[in-house]
């Protein structure tokens, strides 16, 4: 089973419209859309959900009104600015329980905590996993490792070969979690300065967690300049340029109409993501 | 004042937003400019500050003093996070899986646990021209943006203009970032990928009690998906950014759009007075 994940650093570079073209390019695969946070790549793939299950994990501090003496302690140790007037912000709270363990009088419970929800469905393409992390949660990254770990368990059972990650943006707690242990990133990029800038950082993670990653500058004809420092970075660097896509306002059409772009338009930008795949193909094939 | 840009999809020109209405304003008020996004911070490419000082943020993890410790396991039952482990002869402290929350040191009945900082990120402050500004920036590797972003909110000053650039998403670092700021501009662009993150943008705000207004950027006329939205939940659209293959080339050599086309000034500057009188109105229905 091989696991490639897009991601990109910068957000809207073109993750989840390339990770669609691949759900419908790729055979044997299932899709996982690890940006939990904002996921997308069903608006592309119409999936009809066969399974929702809730996600718990961590807790929160809560404050009995009625038995607190207002003694302000918890207030006083709380490292994360989370307990103001004697009530717990949950956006803030982490959960560590310190002020559960010290409260006097112990008016501070520690509550389990609905953090969103996953599901399985299915697509034209084949099966695809997603979920939503429910507004201000933490633990984004265990809710992608869930995600992975359940696209894994369909794609063992359905003896497929592939599975298709569409990566969160930035470089922070579910980027890591989307991008450890898999056998490729595809790094998708865009020729301007913010592109650039985010590329390098997003090479380092994959650097400092061993994945091999390749590189896809997409609208590169925006800045051939800007594209071709991109493409000089990345060779001193030793990374493969997979492909380039150029501006093509096709692309926004197939995302309004809701369908993948290799399945709505045979342009410029369609032929280079096919192509794109092929080479993917050849990166992740065992000879 | 403080005005947050966010959005919950990547890539929809929050920076951009954020740096011409900077140097728009900057023209009359005093303004900072708060770069909260700290796993990609973008506006040190389009203002090209000179910063004056850098602060290593830290968040403190447990350290043991075998002197004192009996080994009696507390500290790896206190800890939230498993992030430590008692062992025959030895305490192990994992330090990626510690928040600092501080329970295993105050808790230990020997006091045996002391702390170091580990090191998370830097934020760096100087100035762009009139602007003044923050940055943060998360060491790569390192998972927890939060205290990078509380540490650039401590740089806040409320006698200026405050702008932060917010991260994209719904998550933890996005609302922690977004609390406490008066008004939230909501960028986003006019395709169902941008409408769906708008949704989730603003029932996020909608929860911190924050007013917002909509800027559409890469704006396509007969693309009303957005405006019919912001229509039917009563959000004010301040500002329309065309699709536009010249403002894209801006963009993309780290040009602001109000320095690359100085015309567009006005625009945000009267974006800044429509949020201005927003919160007046309000403020005075309140």
């Amino acid at each position: 089973m091989k696991e490639v994940v897009v991601l990109s650093g910068k957000g809207g570079t073109g993750k989840t419209s390339i990770a669609g073209c691949f759900a419908a390019l790729a055979h044997d695969k299932v899709m996982a859309d690890c940006d939990v946070d904002a996921a997308d790549l069903h608006l592309l793939l119409q999936p009809v959900d066969k399974q929702r299950e809730e996600f718990w994990s961590g807790q929160i501090a809560h404050i009995d009104k009625s038995t607190c003496t207002k003694c302000g302690l918890c207030e006083e140790l709380c490292r994360f600015d989370a307990i103001h007037n004697f009530q717990v912000s949950r956006a803030s709270c982490e959960g560590c329980g310190f002020c559960a363990r010290i409260c006097p009088v112990n008016a501070v419970t520690m509550q389990d905590n609905m953090a969103g929800h996953w599901y399985i469905s299915d697509t034209k393409y084949g099966p695809l996993v997603r979920a939503r992390l429910g507004i201000a949660q933490e633990n984004s990254g265990k809710l992608v490792a869930l995600v992975r770990q359940q696209a894994r368990k369909i794609t063992e059972d359905k003896g497929y070969s592939t599975i298709i990650t569409d990566g969160p943006p930035g470089i922070g707690c579910p980027v890591i979690s989307s991008l450890s242990g898999a056998d490729l990133a595809l790094l998708v990029t865009e020729p301007t300065v913010s592109g650039v800038h985010d590329l390098e950082r997003v090479i380092e993670v994959c650097r400092h967690f061993n994945v091999p990653a390749t590189v896809c500058i997409n609208k590169y004809d925006i800045n051939e300049e800007k594209a071709s420092k991109i493409e000089e970075h990345c060779a001193d660097v030793g990374i493969k340029v997979a492909g380039k896509i150029p501006f093509d306002t096709a692309v926004n059409r197939a995302v309004a109409h809701g369908v993948p772009l290799v399945e709505y338009d045979e342009g410029p930008a369609a032929g280079e993501i096919k192509q794109l795949w092929k080479n993917i193909e050849d990166l992740i094939s065992p000879d | 004042m403080i005005i947050s840009i966010a959005s919950g999809k990547g890539g929809t020109g929050k920076t951009l937003v954020a740096t011409s209405l900077a140097i728009s304003v900057s023209a009359k008020e005093k303004v900072q400019l708060l770069d909260c996004d700290v796993e990609e911070p973008n506006d040190h490419l389009f203002l090209r500050p000179v910063i004056t000082t850098s602060e290593t943020v830290s968040i403190p993890i447990p350290k043991v003093d075998y002197a004192k410790c009996n080994f009696c396991g507390e500290c790896a039952r206190v800890c939230a996070y498993k992030a430590i482990a008692v062992v025959p002869g030895s305490v192990l402290v994992f330090d990626q899986l510690c928040h600092g929350c501080g329970a295993c040191s105050y808790l230990c009945p020997e006091n045996a646990i002391y702390e170091e900082g580990r090191e998370m990120g830097v934020v760096e402050s100087g100035n762009a021209g009139d602007i003044e500004f923050v940055q943060g920036r998360l060491t790569v590797g390192e998972a927890m943006a939060v205290p990078v972003i509380r540490r650039v909110k401590t740089k806040i000053n409320r006698d200026k203009l405050a702008i932060l650039d917010i991260s994209p998403g719904t998550s933890c670092p996005v609302v922690e970032a977004i609390e406490n700021s008066d008004y939230c501009l909501l960028v986003t662009e006019p395709t169902p990928f941008g409408l769906h993150d708008l949704e989730l943008a603003v029932e996020t705000v909608r929860q911190l009690g924050i007013p917002c207004g909509v800027i559409v950027n890469r704006a396509v006329s007969g693309e009303t998906l957005v405006h019919e939205y912001c229509i039917r939940e009563g959000i004010p659209v301040l500002l329309d950014i065309p699709l536009d293959r010249g403002i894209a080339h801006l963009y993309s050599e780290g040009v602001t759009l109000a320095e690359g086309i100085p015309q567009w000034q006005d625009a945000f500057t009267n974006v800044y007075t429509e949020i201005k009188e927003a919160l007046h109105e309000r403020s005075r229905c309140a």
